[in-house]
């Protein structure tokens, strides 16, 4: 076990963890939908680079070639994908709702109306 | 596309933040090319490079762009970020070598489908022909979802005005 | 953007080439990389491209709410058409190869149907999010 063999995990796994940083210390809600999909992104590399064979081609069956990359991943991460930027333009709806009900997306300031809604009930 | 990711997380601009991250997509496709996935990356570029892109503009103009300073510096999550990161890395000791033949995704049900794609289904492109034919049912739950997630946004955004003409608008 | 003559001359050249290979990603889909989700989403951007250079309701016109709003539920109806259409030909639902003489054929028909359902409801959705995210007013500040 080297480096080498291992790398692209590591890729993934920092990906991973920035696009975890972003949803979890920031506090603007665009932004933590921008870094939720950058850990969408992280995913499907962790599904796609195992599959991946050296010398291999796309996973298009032609005469001319024998060897092909496995084609299980890539339907997978398709509908992922797709499930993917349904998600983000829901989120994005649900933004725009709370910053015209709240009057601001940024997640302190709309704890603190809340709570200043509750105090007054 | 750490950098890329780094100037994401720091950048306050928004405007800034999507135009960064839809170069992100951009360089996610062409890595995914280079790990031949070519419907995944043609996917990838489209959609994440595309409509995300238009989504977020259209976000941000309805909802301001700038990101307010954050009170107080960030410590605990980046610990517990840096926490994970170290216990995936002692996961993934244990995961297969990249590009090893004689891992378990490998030898299952895959040589069944390269072999027979062309055979039964008369499609050689394996992907389409798994998407649409031996799964299916995914494609229907798939496309129920898209369809899910368009209402989601009509029922969200869909304004109901009671003015004087009368009626209501969607 | 109205009185940009260069924008809007080369949108007009442009639109029918996206057009046309966004009909090529969807029916080759089957040789090369592409199918129904790519192909749905380039129609998409194209409508959206039109959008943006020649303005929200010149976009509403040519492409009617009411039309979007029918593909969004168009193409999963077609898909489960599909399905429905192998139950009444004697096989089990979303089987193919009752669909054609041949199985072969019959898988060829199948496949080519159910991507035509998908980009329709996938062009669909993502047009009608981009009409409401852009017909939205910002909301005045005075509330």
């Amino acid at each position: 076990m080297s480096v080498a063999s291992h790398f692209s995990y590591w890729v993934t796994i920092l990906l991973m963890v920035a696009g975890l940083y972003i949803v979890i210390a920031r506090g603007n809600l665009v932004k933590k939908l921008i870094g939720l999909s950058i850990f969408q992104t992280s995913v499907y590399l962790l599904y796609i680079a195992p599959g991946k064979l050296i010398g291999g081609t796309a996973p298009i069956v032609s005469p001319a070639f024998k060897v092909y990359s496995n084609p299980l991943p890539h339907v997978l991460i398709l509908t992922a994908i797709v499930v993917g930027v349904a998600t983000l333009a829901l989120g994005l709806a649900l933004v725009v709702r709370i910053r015209e009900e709240y009057g601001s997306i940024e997640e302190d300031e709309i704890l603190a109306a809340d709570r200043a809604d509750g105090d007054h009930e | 596309m750490a950098a890329l990711t780094l100037g994401i997380a720091l950048q306050r601009n928004l405007y800034a933040v999507v135009v960064l991250s839809g170069a992100y997509s951009f360089l996610m496709a062409t890595a995914l090319v280079a790990l031949d996935a070519v419907d995944v990356a043609m996917t990838e570029a489209s959609v994440g490079a595309g409509i995300s892109t238009v989504l977020l503009l259209g976000a941000l103009y309805l909802c301001g762009g700038e990101e307010a300073k954050p009170l107080t510096r960030p410590w605990l999550p980046l610990a517990i970020a840096l926490v994970i990161a170290g216990a995936l890395v002692y996961g993934t000791l244990g995961l297969p070598a990249f590009s090893d033949p004689t891992a378990p995704i490998h030898i299952h049900v895959v040589p069944r489908y390269l072999h027979d794609a062309l055979r039964e289904t008369g499609v050689p492109n394996v992907v389409t022909a798994v998407l649409a034919s031996y799964r299916g049912y995914d494609t229907l739950g798939e496309t129920t979802v898209v369809f899910t997630a368009g209402a989601g946004v009509i029922a969200l955004l869909r304004r109901l005005r009671r003015r004087k003409d009368g009626g209501h608008k969607a | 953007m109205r009185g940009f003559l260069v924008l809007r001359v080369v949108a007009k050249l442009l639109m029918p080439f996206m057009l046309v290979f966004a009909l090529y990603v969807q029916f080759h889909g089957d040789y090369s990389p592409g199918g129904g989700f790519q192909a749905g989403v380039i129609i998409a951007a194209t409508m959206i491209f039109y959008a943006l250079i020649f303005g929200l309701p010149a976009a509403r016109q040519l492409v009617p709410e009411a039309l979007v709003e029918t593909m969004v539920a168009l193409g999963v109806l077609i898909y489960a058409g599909v399905g429905v259409a192998g139950l009444l030909l004697g096989g089990n639902y979303l089987d193919y190869f009752v669909l054609a003489h041949s199985p072969v054929h019959g898988q060829e028909r199948g496949i080519f149907w159910v991507e035509v359902g998908v980009a329709v409801t996938v062009s669909g959705v993502m047009l009608k999010i981009f009409y409401m995210f852009a017909g939205r007013q910002r909301s005045a500040e005075d509330e």
